[in-house]
């Protein structure tokens, strides 16, 4: 547990992607294979259950420390995060000078406490709490952090898959795009080993497994320098799931970009079982759309449509006949068995095309290619992307093979531009995490008449130095308390961006909106001179656009 | 009336006609320390210890300073006051006041821990103390001096094996000239920024005998500084003076890094939770040695922990000052 715990301090702490990436190689050379196993299947989102709620943990910290509630809450407030606070509270093992804890077991592994959880999952409390306090009893700070992390299920530490990947690329010397595809899919860190999941036999035989998604870099307005406008095509950017359809072995799956299997959630899709020809994988978006009017029209339903069918176990008739789903294909990645990532786009639009072309399901589409002369004429075209319900416009590369993760060059998103809104800022809160010190969590009005009327919250977009003023502000021009939300003298204006924005019965403007963030702070403005309820109900008539909870 | 008032200017005794690190100029000042958020300049008279009395002079020039021995008694207008180690920094003072058998005690910042060059911090008995509680939750218990020194240089060893310069963030006064004796151990070139090396002569000049470090001047060769020490203030982190040891990496020196988020807002490499204040345990300890039948906490977080010391029995009050403004604020220094 401690090299584990090291090496999450390590990924915590250190800013520059180098260092931890030199982290992961360090660990990976010297773990055990099935503490391996676990770190990959952590940093893959194939994180263990909770296994007990943070109110229980807390209370047992409370009753070994023995401290009141009231203390413990402001120990909790001030370090933002649960599992560190209950690390930072609990006594220290005695160490010993020569370094050997006397009369304790030997050191347990990270294998042993993930696969004690599943044992213990479904047991009492009683026999939780017995191996919870005796573990925390052996561990130090750093293990107990991450121990309380793992058993809260809150295990987020700032490294992305693709880092993880990388890691165990140089380790085990192959590609990174073969390991992406090896880690990917349905395995159980308790029972794979090491050897197994990283063996060449395994992508041969499971035959679930999707490719690592390629994803797209945003381009802003300079697409002069993307070059010669016939070497792009571009298409609409949907606003569903992107996902991975999957005919292999007679058998279908479908994959998320989060790598969830969700096959069973859409019914819709098992005639494409039938009808796609075996050894076929297909990139695309999984997307609710409006039953078919004509063909090769499509009308996409909110965001938040498709939100209701992911969310549920069992999905009902109603939720199939109100939120149908279908499937928007952009790029063909296996055909006749055969992996085709290396083929140019072209070449693969080209057989996806004819593979699609046999089907005759009325909800899988094939994304239209946008024809366009000039970047400036395209330019045109996005500013339609709104009624499209589209969130703006793909530019991908003629020759391009598929490639895995994000990378940059030949795939570009052109996101259409935020709305904005001018508004002043009147209730502020702690932030968590690395801001649960500061004031950085902020509510939003404009005016109606001489009236304000809050229509938002946002927490993102300024810079440290940015949130340090604001913080300070905020410490000074307190005007009332109400638990942890400040009242704020009515003075700070900020531009809030947004993506789209929705009428909303449960705020009191009237309207919801989608990924509000401070675009700026506008230090120019006075706090009059800020928008008003009416502007923001003129943005709802215009661009009433679906609407999708945050954190998608 | 009370022994010493909580004023606007800050702590202040009737009888006496004197204050406590006043932040306010004033006739007569009896200063702690030489931290900034303690000693500021304008006040017509100065008493602090011996030690403390090359700092005020660096730090706020021109004044007149008297100075006085540990447990030296002072006698200002019938009140005896003498000064008692606090453990903090070279020369930190907790200031004892007494008048008709009374006894208050001014803490000033201290720690209860001995770092070897500041002095051990000496409990006083009295029937009022005021405390600072800079670090008064009890998820601040620190890691012995000698296991964080440890640390910090593992951090450089592995720096200089990964070819980059470390870059440590201690407070100028205090903390950098408590690192460097450790650092200065590994056998290698420390360099410092201006801020340290100021504090750093004026300490060798009224006669301290510290590591060697050389300053870094505009003209020092790139290649001299790379895989060794930088000792820095927190004022200098993030600014272009740190380009010069490009490849470097950051450490923070401060009880702030106790807590993760504090290290990955700053956006460091390293955070070392080393302070000059006293931890929970700490605070306790010093509190209960006192004996006083009224406590009074400043500096930090004064309403915990003057509620848990009332729940404890400690008749306790908070009392807002304006100490913990130069230290404190950026989290950096404590
Ligand atoms: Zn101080
Ligand atoms: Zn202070």
């Amino acid at each position: 547990m401690k090299q584990f715990a090291t090496l999450v301090n390590i990924l915590g702490t250190s800013t520059k992607t180098n260092d931890k990436l030199q982290a992961l190689q360090d660990y990976f050379a010297v773990a055990a294979d099935k503490d391996k196993i676990w770190v990959i299947a952590i940093f893959s989102g194939r994180r263990p259950k909770r296994i007990i709620n943070s109110t229980i943990l807390q209370s047992w910290c409370i009753e070994i420390i023995g401290i009141t509630q009231w203390l413990f809450d402001e120990c909790y407030h001030t370090v933002g995060d649960l599992a560190e606070t209950i690390s930072l509270l609990l006594p220290e093992p005695e160490t010993p000078t020569d370094g050997y804890r006397i009369g304790v077991a030997p050191e347990h592994t990270l294998s042993y406490y993930l696969e004690t959880f599943i044992r213990i999952e479904k047991e009492d409390e009683a026999v939780k709490k017995q191996f919870i306090t005796e573990s925390w009893e052996q561990m130090d700070r750093n293990e107990k952090f991450v121990f309380n992390k793992l058993i809260t299920g809150g295990f987020r530490i700032g490294v992305s898959q693709t880092m993880m990947v990388n890691a165990l690329a140089k380790t085990v010397h192959a590609p990174s795009s073969v390991i992406a595809h090896r880690i990917s899919g349905n395995w159980n860190p308790a029972t794979a080993s090491f050897e197994y999941l990283l063996s060449e036999s395994v992508a041969a035989t499971d035959f679930s497994k999707p490719y690592p998604f390629y994803l797209a870099y945003a381009v802003n307005e300079d697409l002069e320098k993307l070059g010669a406008e016939n070497e792009w095509q571009a298409e609409w950017k949907w606003d569903g799931i992107r996902g991975q359809i999957i005919k292999r072995n007679s058998d279908f799956f479908v994959w998320s970009r989060g790598e969830e299997l969700m096959t069973e959630k859409f019914p819709e899709y098992n005639n494409f079982k039938d009808q796609l020809p075996e050894g076929t994988v297909i990139d695309g978006e999984i997307i609710s759309l409006a039953a078919p009017a004509e063909e090769g029209i499509f009308k996409p339903l909110p965001f938040a449509a498709l939100q209701t069918r992911i969310g549920r176990k069992n999905i009902t008739k109603k939720q199939l006949t109100e939120a149908p789903v279908g499937f928007i294909a952009y790029d063909l990645l296996e055909f006749n068995g055969e992996d085709i990532r290396y083929k140019s786009m072209a070449e693969r639009r080209q057989l996806l095309e004819q593979v699609i072309a046999q089907t005759n399901y009325p909800s899988l589409h094939i994304s239209p290619i946008i024809a366009f002369d000039t970047w400036e004429s395209l330019g045109t075209v996005r500013t339609r992307s709104r009624d499209m319900s589209s969130e703006g416009i793909m530019i991908k590369r003629k020759n391009s093979p598929y490639q895995s993760g994000r990378k940059r060059g030949d795939w570009w998103k052109w996101k259409i531009d935020p709305l904005t809104i001018d508004a002043v800022m009147i209730y502020a809160q702690k932030g968590h995490g690395r801001r649960s010190n500061l004031y950085t969590d902020y509510t939003f009005a404009v005016k109606d008449g001489d009236r304000l009327v809050s229509f938002t919250k946002a927490y993102s977009g300024l810079t440290d130095k940015e949130f340090a003023q604001v913080d300070a502000f905020v410490k000074r021009n307190s005007i009332e308390k109400f638990g942890p939300v400040r009242t704020v003298k009515p003075e700070l204006v900020f531009e809030i961006a947004f993506e789209g924005i929705a009428a909303s019965n449960r705020h009191k403007s009237g309207v919801a909106l989608r990924f509000p963030r401070m675009s700026r702070w506008r230090q120019d403005k006075k706090a009059d001179e800020i928008n008003t309820l009416d502007d923001l109900k003129e943005l709802l008539k215009n661009y009433n656009l679906p609407l999708a909870p945050e954190g998608k | 009336m009370p022994l010493i008032e909580f004023s606007d200017k800050g702590l202040y005794c009737r009888q006496g006609n004197f204050y406590i690190d006043p932040w306010k100029p004033v006739d007569k000042a009896i200063i702690t320390h030489a931290h900034s958020d303690h000693a500021r300049a304008g006040s017509r008279y100065y008493l602090c210890h011996h030690l403390t009395k090359p700092l005020l002079q660096l730090r706020l020039g021109d004044h007149v300073y008297e100075s006085a021995d540990w447990n030296e008694p002072v006698f200002i207008n019938g009140v005896r006051v003498s000064l008692h180690p606090s453990g903090h920094i070279i020369g930190a003072a907790q200031i004892r006041v007494e008048y008709n058998g009374e006894v208050w005690v001014a803490s000033g910042d201290y720690k209860t821990e001995d770092d070897g060059i500041s002095g051990a911090f000496d409990p006083v008995q009295c029937n009022t103390f005021i405390t600072e509680s800079t670090f008064g939750l009890p998820i601040y218990k620190w890691k012995k001096q000698a296991a964080i020194f440890e640390d910090i240089k593992n951090w450089v060893a592995q720096n200089r094996e990964n070819k980059k310069t470390s870059v440590l963030i201690a407070y100028s006064l205090g903390k950098a000239q408590r690192v460097l004796r450790p650092l200065s151990e590994m056998g290698l070139p420390v360099y410092v920024h201006g801020a340290v090396w100021n504090v750093h002569q004026a300490l060798v000049n009224s006669g301290w005998n510290l590591p060697e470090v050389k300053r870094v001047q505009p003209d020092t060769p790139k290649q001299n500084l790379a895989g060794n020490i930088v000792i820095a203030p927190p004022s200098a982190d993030g600014t272009p003076w740190m380009k010069k040891f490009y490849p470097y990496s950051v450490g923070v020196c401060s009880g702030w890094m106790q807590v993760r988020g504090n290290a990955r807002r700053r956006n460091i490499d390293a955070g070392f939770a080393l302070s000059d204040h006293a931890d929970w345990d700490g605070l306790l300890q010093a509190v209960k040695a006192t004996g006083a039948q009224k406590v009074y906490a400043t500096h930090g977080f004064q309403s915990a922990f003057s509620r848990y010391l009332n729940e404890q029995g400690i008749e306790a009050g908070e009392v807002k000052t304006e100490y913990g403004s130069e230290e404190e604020d950026s989290k950096t220094a404590g």
